[in-house]
């Protein structure tokens, strides 16, 4: 499985939808996922890829991790997982 | 219904071990934050805190009740003793056979927990100590408090998160006001700055890693404390022929639930709690002169915070004072809302608002007097101390100058 196809069926089971109802451009409201709902997903995504996220729920617009849709949270997981790499 | 006033105030805290040493604080707007110092500190990624310094058990306590107590119950032990000495109160016959004790703790012994789970899970010892359990229950404070002063009356502990220790102290109340109680020993205390009680937090996101900066724009989380804050919550005539010094007199309160949400808070169970308060203490919402914030510095908490006392006092809330010690003393989550009515006590009767420090930037959303930074020379009648936990239950104590 891919990095972007694991994110997604993360997202899914939290939003409990299938993978194929979750897509690129979907933004977490669009999925119904909720701040309990990311906070839990971040962490979900962060055990499945021995990473950590760099968000801090009170400035989600500051963290250096870019929540606004999926695509934009798979981006930002390869980044972290590429750095964890090298 | 009884009057009930309050004669004897302790605490230890980031700020001070002490009552004096932190209105002091208070007063000179000095930060209790700072590098917490504990073990496997390293693995946190969230590493300051309002831990209490040079505290030390051995000389305080004897070597069978320091097998006994939890940090938890030491602070609640050093406050406890503070407040009851300066009340002068003694405790025998009928008295001791109604007064109580009732307690607010949102953990009770963690570290207690957080040492024995080690040792069996990380050290895979298969023993532990004989007395695990009666040192990590959530009530050990309140019996301890009541076996030292020979307090017989009804004893116990409320946890209720981050709105316990007001619980507490509005139950005590409740019981002195009835007439069921002549005293009542109240508060809370909180002791989790240890690396589980750190590490269950970080969980939740919203942490700072950096300050407490309740009301500013640039707030980034809460920060949390440990320590205790105890009272003398006393009927009124009782003290009078004692002769005894009243600090203030709690004239009201009012619990609410939001029955939403687990964390996110509620403007409506605030609003209700505040209002609530002025209703049972009979007072004007123009009366009131200053609020001790619930104010934990996350960003949803300081701009329902605000709303709510907008909708409550309406054109009133630009003319109160509003601030949050937490800046200073960090969270004290079960027992915070009894060090913070230090900052009404001391508004009430010296006349010096505490400030809310660490406030760099206005935000529109906290559009209030927040005293910001530098603390302020006021006389007021009316005081407002506010709780507002996760799980959404809150609890508002009112308090008048005497």
């Amino acid at each position: 499985m891919s990095i972007q196809d694991k994110v997604i069926s993360i997202i899914a089971e939290q939003a409990v939808l299938e993978p194929s109802d979750v897509s690129p451009d979907s933004t977490l409201e669009d999925l119904g996922i909720d701040s309990l709902g990311l906070v839990e997903s971040i962490f979900a995504i962060e055990e499945e890829f021995d990473i950590t996220i760099p968000f801090n729920a009170n400035e989600p617009e500051q963290s250096d991790f870019d929540i606004s849709n999926v695509a934009a949270i798979i981006a930002g997981i390869e980044k972290l997982v590429s750095e964890k790499a090298s | 219904m009884k009057r009930v006033v309050i004669t004897g105030a302790g605490t230890i805290n980031a700020l001070g071990h002490s009552v004096p040493d932190t209105f002091e604080a208070m007063r000179e707007g000095r930060c209790g934050i700072g590098e917490l110092d504990f073990r496997d500190v390293d693995r946190l990624t969230i590493k300051i805190g309002g831990q209490v310094h040079g505290f030390e058990a051995e000389g305080r306590f004897n070597r069978q009740q320091m097998t006994l107590y939890d940090r938890f119950t030491q602070f609640t032990l050093t406050a406890a003793k503070e407040a009851i000495e300066q009340a002068g109160i003694e405790f025998i016959g009928d008295d001791a056979a109604r007064s109580g004790v009732v307690l607010g703790t949102a953990g009770g012994g963690v570290s207690t927990w957080d040492d024995n789970y080690r040792s069996v899970y990380e050290d895979g010892k298969n023993r532990v100590h004989p007395f695990v359990v009666p040192k990590l229950m959530n009530n050990a404070a309140a019996s301890h408090v009541s076996m030292e002063y020979n307090l017989k009356g009804p004893s116990f502990t409320v946890s209720t998160a981050c709105a316990s220790s007001n619980h507490a102290m509005a139950q005590a109340f409740a019981m002195v006001r009835s007439g069921m109680a002549p005293a009542m020993v109240t508060g809370g205390s909180e002791s989790m700055l240890c690396f589980g009680g750190v590490k269950a937090w970080e969980g939740l996101r919203v942490m700072s890693k950096d300050a407490c900066r309740p009301f500013s724009a640039n707030r980034n989380g809460m920060v949390q404390g440990e320590g205790a804050g105890v009272f003398v919550f006393e009927e009124y005539e009782h003290a009078r022929k004692r002769g005894a010094e009243i600090l203030c007199e709690v004239v009201g309160y009012a619990m609410s639930s939001d029955a939403s949400d687990i964390v996110m808070p509620s403007k409506q169970g605030a609003a209700r709690a505040m209002a609530g308060a002025l209703a049972d203490a009979g007072i004007n919402r123009d009366e009131v002169g200053y609020i001790n914030a619930h104010g934990t510095g996350t960003a949803a908490n300081d701009k329902t915070e605000c709303a709510a006392v907008a909708d409550v006092f309406g054109p009133h809330a630009d003319n109160l004072m509003i601030s949050s010690t937490k800046s200073m003393h960090g969270h004290l989550i079960g027992g915070t809302g009894a060090v913070e009515l230090l900052a009404c006590i001391m508004a009430l009767r010296d006349g010096v608002i505490a400030p809310t420090i660490g406030y760099e930037e206005p935000d529109p959303e906290c559009a209030l007097d927040v005293v910001p930074n530098v603390a302020r020379e006021a006389q007021i009648d009316v005081a407002l101390s506010n709780a507002f936990a996760f799980g959404g239950l809150n609890a508002v104590l009112a308090l008048r100058r005497v």
